[in-house]
């Protein structure tokens, strides 16, 4: 019987399965060091005439993606956990109204992936449910639109300023069917340390990836080196530097390249011009479903921790100066 | 300290605040006022190449010359018109990329803060979208532009009667 493990820990025991992974990401996520991973690429219109429209379409094709390739039909899928970072989750709630089944929005900024992931792994381990489905989204030009400024103001981007990922990603999580399990969930808390940079997100973060990764470690009786690989959200190049260092103060260490970030990852700063790496909840979503479960498939690792991290910001919480509210889930994923 | 965090015991508001300065790297200040000035000032020359020909041109028709005002006002008429149509083709962000400064400062930049939302928020239609939204980025510019030239104007006064 699964049950709470030390302070924020679930451990599942029965099989919870990732039975199935799609993504869809834009040119830009293509052209990057991971572009191999990602099998479908559309362009960021998506033929759809707004931002808005264009990222539902990335999820409606994500979704459809998942449910087609696992040879089920929508009845099949008993949940949908979805989230994106559009007021009141608009791109969830037009990509995927069509389908028919029962939806849980959810709202974890760029940690909805882990969020979502979570609360499927626990959806499936309670017993009513056999086929979750799990994704998230995020655009970079509806991003752009909704949190700071129109496309063509000609403004220039801070060294620490992220590029918001334009795709979508998800998991349908089951009981049954071949693939990686999901072993621990480990569910964040929100922490504030006072930075109220919107231009410096990674550092908004950190704490709350350091705080989960060593809670999780903790509750699991667990050493850094039990994982292949650590992998957190999108804290981009600065931003997974301080988690590190907050980690090493800590006393947790690492050993060389065991912990990387989706952030970092996804772009080549140099190349692309995307100064401290991705974000977005299209970011985690897409290195995960892409490239680290597929890492996993492959068995070049057998046993990863993926913690996404998001920003709890709001256009209106930038503008009144309070600062960024840092969160993070972690997931443990292992080869059985 | 404001955090329930027994984690992180070591961490602190204060030293984190220290910690993201160390690790953050700053803009390359040098770097962007050396290119502000550069971009700047391209675009004066513009303006005033624009000027003097126009000023050339009057003359050449054989009509009066333009007096200096006048020379101005359609000046900064071809510099608005220049800096929205170069965000209508994308050009004018890829320019304030490098430029910064220099590219918003001029009467370019202002065209260019009015026509990018007019562009984005047209999705939410003609009223709602481009009406409305419009100004976000120019409307403190001329409330408080307009606002000092009131002021301004009323101390001017004042001063004049006594």
């Amino acid at each position: 019987m699964s049950g709470k493990v030390g302070n924020q820990t679930i451990a599942i025991t029965r099989k919870v399965i990732i039975r199935n992974r799609a993504c869809i990401v834009s040119k830009k996520e293509k052209a990057g060091p991971l572009g191999e991973f990602f099998d479908q690429v559309e362009d960021e219109k998506f033929e759809e005439e707004t931002w808005e429209k264009a990222e539902s379409k990335f999820m409606k094709s994500t979704y459809s993606k998942l449910v087609t390739s696992c040879n089920i039909t929508d009845q099949d899928v008993d949940c949908i956990l979805s989230g994106d970072l559009l007021n009141q989750c608009m791109a969830t709630g037009f990509a995927l109204k069509h389908t028919g089944r029962p939806i849980i929005g959810l709202y974890g900024a760029c940690s909805t992936m882990a969020e979502s992931t979570a609360i499927g792994a626990l959806l499936v381990d309670g017993g009513g449910f056999n086929n979750v489905v799990c994704m998230t989204s995020s655009h970079y030009c509806s991003a752009e639109k909704q949190f700071r400024g129109p496309l063509e103001l000609g403004t220039q981007r801070a060294p620490t300023s992220q590029w918001t990922v334009t795709g979508s990603g998800g998991i349908i999580l089951s009981s049954e069917g071949d693939g990686p399990v999901i072993t621990n969930v480990t569910l964040g808390k929100i922490l504030d340390f006072n930075i109220a940079d919107s231009n410096n997100m990674g550092a908004a973060m950190a704490p709350s990836a350091a705080s989960t990764i060593i809670t999780h470690l903790k509750d699991t009786g667990r050493v850094p080196d039990y994982y292949d690989l650590i992998v957190t959200g999108d804290l981009g190049i600065y931003g997974r530097q301080l988690c590190e260092k907050i980690m090493q103060e800590e006393g947790v260490h690492f050993t060389q390249n065991r912990y990387k970030d989706c952030g970092e990852l996804i772009f080549d700063p140099l190349v692309q011009d995307t100064h401290a790496g991705g974000s977005g909840c299209g970011c985690s979503a897409v290195v995960l479903t892409g490239y680290l479960l597929d890492m996993m498939q492959k068995k070049q690792i057998n046993r990863l921790l993926f913690v996404a991290t998001g920003a709890l910001m709001s256009p209106t919480s930038v503008k009144q100066g309070v600062p960024i509210l840092g969160v993070a889930h972690a997931i443990a994923i292992e080869n059985v | 300290m404001s955090n329930s965090n027994l984690e992180l015991n070591k961490l602190t508001n204060e030293k984190y605040k220290k910690m993201v300065e160390k690790a953050s790297p700053a803009s390359p200040f040098i770097k962007n006022i050396i290119n502000a000035f550069i971009f700047g000032g391209l675009f004066c020359i513009l303006a005033q190449i624009f000027n003097d020909m126009i000023t050339q041109f009057s003359i050449m028709r054989g009509g009066e010359p333009l007096t200096v005002d006048a020379a101005s006002g359609y000046t900064t008429i071809f510099m608005v018109a220049l800096g929205a149509i170069l965000t209508m083709f994308n050009v004018y962000d890829k320019i304030g990329k490098y430029a910064g400064a220099g590219s918003i400062v001029p009467i370019t930049g202002f065209a260019n803060s009015i026509v990018s939302p007019a562009m984005e928020f047209k999705s939410e239609g003609h009223i709602l979208g481009v009406g409305v939204q419009m100004f976000v980025v120019a409307g403190p510019v001329l409330v408080f532009g307009t606002s000092a030239a009131i002021l301004l104007g009323i101390v001017y006064y004042i001063i004049g009667l006594m």
